[in-house]
């Protein structure tokens, strides 16, 4: 992401262009990621706030992560290290195309590991090691205007996204509230940035709220199909709306993570058999096998009492 | 209280291109005062109630409020966020169509504590206990509070859109036909509700009704239109009793008497 690969790439491109059957560098073309780099610009510096964007038709369908890919290439730099999670695994069909599309395209390295990774695309999940100063994280978002089912007009939300009236927000949670005993939402969990806007964390679990709060590294969402892109700079405040009397909570747990034991990652449920048999496990994949790594073992894990049991 | 007037209304004016909504429209509301503004389908009582609650900008003249602060201001150089912020305060209104008022997917409680929350509570409790308290002034049993309007009756949808209002004690309520719609037993409860609770709280009111009778229950002073002018004016039981512009009698001639 250093500014200098980036203009020699750029250079490269506007003395040769690419070739017959060849991409430009990152798929898009270089005015296309100048307009994308200049909505970015904008959000980080309005944070929270919707940045409208001309977004481009990609090789794949809406919903796959088209925005998300988008602002990728426009940040992407050869140097970069690309990593891209889905539900916090790399091994997902939607993380292991879209790896598989920036090694193509840009040539980038790619990498699963949280701590090497430069840019981190993301549909659904934070990782669970907190994020360095030099890093991206890039998500995917389906709907990024958190007033939508409130409110259906989008000219009405842009007035009031405008004058910060947000009481309708809190009418969502006080009907939760009534209706559950509880604030019932438990993904896309809306939150206040920087005590003025409030914005979509995009399907994250609210168990990773938290996690966007104060951050040392750079978030920008990208929304393909609403041509939308927002951001929260480093260092940003970001609060979960929530009553003084019900207060905000993160999802919790009963069971650690089957496989290393961990108490305090968000889980997968997996089915194991068609008898009612299920584990508990890590979704954040890179972090659950560096616990293993380090010699941590859950119950279920192959060397672990349990599994050994059965095995033998 | 304030001898200063709280609304005033000054040769307002409306054209729509070259049809008149109303024209050379002018008078003083005070604090606990109840106004009535009557006329036939097509008067121009509408469009005043329009211009008076800054919804649309008079092609003449101007409204000004006393504001809470005691600074008396144009209505029309307020900001959005400022009109907002006094609709949500300091001013009510209610809707003839209560649908149009209330958010008929949300619970009764949501919609009293929306205006609180607009302003920043933030206490699920006090919202809640606060639109209790409500709803029993409005006499809609509280136990009803997780209910939505859509299951309410025409009547209470009416009373529940006025406690939406008076929540966080507003100075100037607009209400347009507040008993349209509603059958004669119910528009009765519903004025002798609104008369106390107008009384109780000192607010100051525009009426809008084609219906004399709640004119002469809820008013004070009443103001008689006829294509987009107002043709009479006077204390409620005067204009009423001994009315002197031929429109005025005709209008009330016109009432059944059973």
């Amino acid at each position: 992401m250093t500014l200098e690969p980036m203009r020699a790439a750029a250079s490269a491109v506007l003395e040769g262009g690419p070739g017959e059957g060849e991409y430009n560098f990152a798929y898009l073309d270089e005015q296309t990621k100048r307009m994308i780099r200049r909505a970015i610009l904008k959000a980080i510096a309005i944070p929270g706030y919707q940045v409208p964007f001309a977004s481009r038709d990609m090789p794949m369908p809406y919903g796959w992560g088209t925005g998300g890919i988008q602002v990728t290439a426009a940040i992407l730099g050869p140097d970069d290290r690309l990593k891209v999670i889905d539900q916090g695994a790399d091994d997902t069909t939607n993380a292991v195309s879209i790896r598989a599309f920036f090694a193509r395209t840009a040539g980038v390295e790619t990498t699963t590991r949280t701590h090497e990774a430069s840019v981190i695309q993301t549909r659904h999940r934070i990782p669970e090691l907190a994020l360095g100063a030099d890093q991206v994280l890039v998500y995917q978002v389906p709907i990024p205007e958190p007033l939508r089912f409130l409110e259906p007009r989008e000219t009405e939300t842009r007035v009031m996204h405008a004058l910060a009236d947000y009481g309708l927000m809190h009418v969502k949670l006080y009907e939760d509230i009534a209706t559950h005993g509880h604030i019932a939402k438990t993904y896309d969990y809306p939150v206040k940035v920087e005590g003025r806007y409030v914005m979509d964390p995009s399907p994250t679990p609210k168990f990773d709220n938290p996690k966007m709060d104060n951050c040392a590294g750079l978030q920008l969402f990208g929304a393909g199909r609403e041509k939308r892109i927002y951001a929260i700079p480093p260092f940003t405040s970001v609060k979960s709306l929530d009553f003084e009397d019900y207060p905000f909570e993160p999802n919790k747990f009963d069971a650690p993570c089957a496989l290393c034991g961990a108490t305090d990652t968000y889980l997968d449920e997996v089915i194991t058999d068609d008898r009612g048999g299920r584990m508990f496990v890590c979704s954040d994949t890179d972090h659950c096998e560096d616990r293993q790594a380090s010699g941590h073992r859950g119950h279920l894990h192959v060397d672990g009492p349990a599994a050994r049991g059965t095995v033998a | 209280m304030s001898d200063q007037p709280l609304l005033v209304a000054e040769d307002l004016a409306k054209y729509f291109g070259a049809r008149v909504g109303c024209r050379e429209v002018g008078f003083e509301l005070y604090e606990g005062e109840v106004l009535a503004v009557v006329g036939e389908s097509g008067s121009g009582k509408s469009t005043l109630l329009r211009l008076l609650s800054g919804q649309s900008e008079p092609t003449r003249g101007r409204v000004m409020y006393r504001m809470r602060d005691g600074v008396t201001r144009d209505i029309v150089s307020l900001s959005e966020a400022e009109r907002r912020f006094l609709f949500r305060t300091d001013w009510g209104f209610v809707h003839q169509d209560a649908a149009a008022g209330l958010r008929m997917g949300v619970s009764a409680g949501g919609n009293v504590g929306e205006r609180l929350m607009a302003v920043g509570w933030r206490h699920y409790g006090k919202i809640r206990s606060e639109a209790e308290t409500w709803l029993e002034r409005v006499e809609i049993d509280p136990a009803r509070i997780d209910e939505a309007p859509k299951v309410f009756s025409g009547g209470m949808r009416q009373r529940l859109q006025i406690a939406r209002n008076l929540v966080t004690s507003p100075r100037l309520m607009f209400m347009d036909e507040p008993t349209g719609g509603l059958d004669v037993s119910v528009q009765a409860r519903l004025l002798d509700l609104l008369r106390r609770l107008v009384a109780d709280m000192g607010l100051a009111v525009v009426v809008v009704t084609h219906d004399l009778a709640v004119a002469r229950l809820l008013s004070h002073r009443i103001m008689v239109m006829k294509e987009g002018r107002v043709i009479e004016t006077g204390l409620t039981d005067q204009v009423l009793d001994d009315p002197r512009e031929p429109y005025t009698q005709l209008l009330v001639s016109s009432i059944l008497q059973v």
